[in-house]
């Protein structure tokens, strides 16, 4: 057990993993976000309220879920960057935050764009939508702080307690439409109940949302090999790698 | 467990703890705040301010939209089932916008009770399906309802 967890600590391990991993994640992650886009955008029936328009929701949903979803893997990474002292988990770190910010910021446009149809406004101040601006802005805010410290050992230290720190956003974020007064309804997919959405529109929904989910898996590997390359130039197991 | 990195876990522990305490006696103190807006009960209990920018949301009650003839001005009530409150507006109402459905108005309660509204929402609510699905639905019901 023990033994395959510091595995994830040991960067040629994980380059090796990477390099095993990406060549068939990054051709089945293509291929479900293309079969997932024309299930939800051509087959999918129409909604008897919304039409067509509530067809958003396949990029939308995915984008919010993973974007909350790869906070925790951020945070997790700090955790044990804080404790363990992991190098790689610093990567890890730093990797997760432009990919949730992009994931935020999909989310934000895309619901605008939602709003604008359904609620008839682009920009609302209900608790949901504000919570995840705070949300972009926690992500950008580890990106923008471990660029401010010249020592990389003092920024990582420093990211990783900001986004322990901004955990406290996600069960809002989550629990938002349930606690307050807001423009989002409640939660559709139920996981102890059966869902207010039809199954024929929730399974291209799932599909999606699990494909969002390999997504970032495939982008945070594409860019955690880009760093090992930069840290490890010189070292010997990765030019034996390369060359071999 | 290593002490030193006991240790570190044990403030990194502490760290999740107060900001969760921090954040959540501050939404706490803020709630009336962070509800988007007023339900009809609240302004009905006169909680919400006269003369002054608010929302009040609800669903739009069957019957009562009452539309100008040479005009854009709409008139209707929105409820929340216990109480319901005037609204109206003069402006474009969004497609979603109907009797029945959930609303979110955004103006001035006047000392009459009446809502002038300079903005209005609508909300949906949870429910995705089919159109077929929806017409079986109000067909079962329909039935439920004769029994």
């Amino acid at each position: 057990m023990w033994r395959i967890i510091h595995q994830f600590g040991s960067p040629p391990w994980v380059y090796r993993f990477c390099d095993r991993v990406i060549p068939w994640l990054f051709p089945i992650t293509v291929l479900a976000l293309l079969a997932g886009s024309v299930w939800g955008l051509l087959f999918a029936p129409t909604d008897y309220k919304q039409g067509d328009s509530y067809r958003i929701i396949y990029i939308h949903v995915p984008a919010a879920v993973v974007a909350l979803a790869g906070y925790y893997v951020m945070a997790l990474a700090g955790l044990v960057s804080l404790v363990w002292r992991i190098k790689l988990a610093d990567t890890a770190m730093r990797a997760a935050a432009p990919i949730g910010a992009a994931y935020t910021a999909i989310a934000l446009i895309t619901g605008a764009i939602w709003g604008k149809l359904t609620w008839g406004a682009w920009w609302v101040w209900d608790a949901r939508i504000t919570s995840m601006l705070i949300l972009f802005f926690l992500y950008a805010g580890v990106i923008a702080l471990f660029e401010a410290y010249e020592n990389k050992t003092v920024a990582a230290r420093a990211c990783a307690i900001l986004s322990l720190v901004g955990t406290v956003n996600i069960p809002i974020i989550y629990k938002s439409v349930d606690w307050w007064y807001s423009l989002h309804q409640p939660a559709s997919i139920k996981f102890t109940e059966s869902s207010a959405i039809d199954a024929s529109m929730l399974y291209p929904l799932l599909g999606m949302i699990i494909t969002f989910y390999a997504l970032f898996a495939l982008l945070m590997m594409l860019y955690l090999k880009r760093s090992l390359t930069e840290d490890y130039a010189r070292s010997a197991w990765l030019h034996k790698r390369l060359t071999a | 467990m290593h002490p030193k990195r006991k240790q570190r876990l044990i403030v990194a522990a502490v760290i999740v703890a107060l900001s969760s305490a921090t954040i959540g006696l501050i939404t706490y103190a803020l709630r009336g705040n962070i509800n988007l807006f007023y339900s009809p009960s609240e302004v009905a209990a006169g909680e919400a301010p006269i003369d002054r920018q608010i929302r009040v949301g609800g669903m739009v009650v069957e019957g009562s939209i009452e539309r100008a003839s040479d005009r854009l001005e709409t008139r209707f009530d929105v409820t929340d089932f216990v109480h319901s409150v005037t609204v109206t507006y003069n402006g474009i109402l969004p497609d979603l916008f109907a009797e029945g459905e959930g609303v979110v108005a955004t103006g001035k309660l006047g000392a009459n009770g009446v809502v002038t509204a300079s903005e209005v929402l609508a909300k949906h609510d949870e429910n995705y399906m089919p159109p077929e699905v929806a017409e079986a639905l109000e067909k079962a019901n329909a039935q439920g309802g004769m029994q």
